[in-house]
């Protein structure tokens, strides 16, 4: 399986070049925000007022880390289920955000604002966040520190591993992945 | 009549042993994790899912090496206490003792606060506390604690229904297996499936918590529910979601089933979705 570099912040034609399924190391600036941050940076823009950071062409990764060890960056930092940001996603992609890093479904609200504004949804391996807090070589508080776990912060990482989702083609690994493996006939209907 | 002399245990012991369990469990969740998951590897087809496999199991190692949180989300703080009735607590309470714990060792280990003092108003307690805790009064002058943070993304993806007795075994597996594909990537797989079988609705729930509790690789004392736990596996990897939801063969490590005797009205099911590392600590004192 071939590895994709990726250097932010990202271009049309990085975006352009990678297919769900693809495995991608990204290099440089990302920021962190998670449930309370994303319900923050809402209100902002319902307001009209600034954001504490300008989102175009940025990747966010949705993580809430452990505290630092003494002489660390940073504690364990994997991804979070995703889907507690689906009510924001659109609204982050129209203020230019081009990758969001996460694990878990989306909806189809995000997905189609994914394809519309030529943006990819990115996976980290949920449960591995010891592996992933060490390709992080800085972090800075920027936003809400007030928030503590939930804050915003600045990462500088370098080669962090993830797989693409969703690209900006409309594709989407989750049901490519299940359709490829699948063994059953058919699907029960949903839990009532 | 001459009165048994009770057992004195300090409230400060508990407090320790608890604050020692939660770095413990937090950080390594025993070699059968890291064992089923090399399994797993060496059946996993799909590429990607053969990738985020090698990445947990390479994750394990450094956590265990450097001493790090194996995931950042270090849990809700759950605990089962089966406490001797011959021993006696003395300078606090259990629960004061036990929150202390849980106070000292996410502060010292450098663990997660997850938790947020009301579900509406949502303000972190900062402290990670109130635990969990669930405890049984027991024959003795022994104490076990068992130790079980539970993440949220996994929490969020269990469920519990009430079946009809005339459901019967093909309704629970059925539902089983439907919590498991609706629950999709976002529980982490390869996850561990605990199923809470009869009781009430808050016993079948408790039940499906303990099921977790069982170290992966032993099957249900009882061949009918080991064999059970075998067609569940086997058809919940038939689902095809795979390692992290990126397709593939192994969707789930094992599936653990507790039963408790039902009312003849009911048949009680709840499935709690566990990741990879179903992690624990036990201490008996």
């Amino acid at each position: 399986m071939a590895i994709k570099h990726l250097h932010t912040p990202l271009t049309g034609d990085d975006l352009a070049g990678l297919k769900a399924g693809d495995s991608v190391r990204i290099s440089g600036v990302i920021y962190t925000a998670r449930d309370a941050a994303h319900k923050k940076l809402a209100a902002l823009i319902a307001e009209g007022k600034p954001l504490p950071l300008d989102l175009k062409g940025q990747v966010i990764y949705y993580v809430g880390p452990c505290p630092a060890k003494p002489g660390r960056v940073i504690g364990s930092a994997g991804p979070t289920t995703s889907g507690r940001m689906d009510r924001y996603t659109p609204l982050m992609l129209e203020q230019g955000m081009k990758a969001c890093i996460g694990k878990g479904l989306r909806s189809a609200a995000v997905k189609e604002a994914l394809q519309k504004h030529r943006a990819v949804y990115l996976a980290a391996v949920g449960g591995a966040g010891a592996l992933l807090s060490k390709r992080v070589l800085e972090s800075e508080v920027i936003a809400y520190p007030e928030l503590g776990a939930e804050a915003i912060r600045r990462l500088r990482v370098e080669d962090f591993p993830a797989t693409v989702i969703n690209d900006i083609y409309g594709n989407d690994l989750y049901e490519q992945g299940v359709r490829a493996y699948a063994r059953e006939e058919k699907q029960s209907p949903e839990i009532d | 009549m001459e009165a048994i002399p009770l057992r004195q245990v300090e409230a400060p012991a508990i407090t320790a042993l608890v604050a020692e369990m939660c770095r413990e469990a937090n950080i390594y969740p025993g070699d059968e994790v890291a064992e089923a998951l090399k399994k797993a590897l060496t059946r996993e087809e799909s590429p990607a899912g053969r990738e985020a496999l090698r990445q947990l199991i390479e994750n394990l190692e450094i956590a265990r090496r450097e001493q790090l949180p194996l995931c950042q989300d270090t849990g809700f703080a759950v605990f089962f206490v089966e406490w001797g009735q011959e021993v006696h607590l003395t300078g606090g309470s259990l629960q004061d003792a036990i929150n202390e714990g849980v106070r000292r060792g996410y502060r010292e280990g450098c663990l997660r606060k997850s938790v947020v003092a009301d579900p509406l108003h949502r303000v972190n307690t900062g402290d990670n506390t109130p635990a969990v805790i669930h405890t049984a009064l027991v024959p003795g002058d022994r104490i076990k604690i068992t130790f079980a943070p539970k993440g949220g993304g996994s929490e969020n993806m269990s469920a519990l229904k009430m079946l009809r007795p005339s459901d019967g075994v093909e309704g629970v597996v059925d539902f089983v297996v439907r919590c498991v594909r609706e629950a999709g990537p976002n529980p982490c797989p390869p996850i561990v499936v605990g199923v809470g079988l009869g009781g009430t609705f808050e016993q079948v729930a408790v039940i499906a918590k303990k099921a977790l509790l069982r170290p992966l690789g032993r099957s249900h004392p009882d061949p009918y529910y080991a064999a059970l736990e075998q067609k569940m596996l086997e058809k919940v990897n038939e689902l095809g979601i795979g390692p992290q939801g990126f397709g593939g063969r192994i969707t789930a490590l094992a599936v653990h089933i507790e039963t408790f005797p039902a009312h003849i009205a009911s048949l009680p099911v709840a499935v709690n979705l566990n990741c990879h590392a179903a992690r624990h600590a036990e201490r008996i004192l």
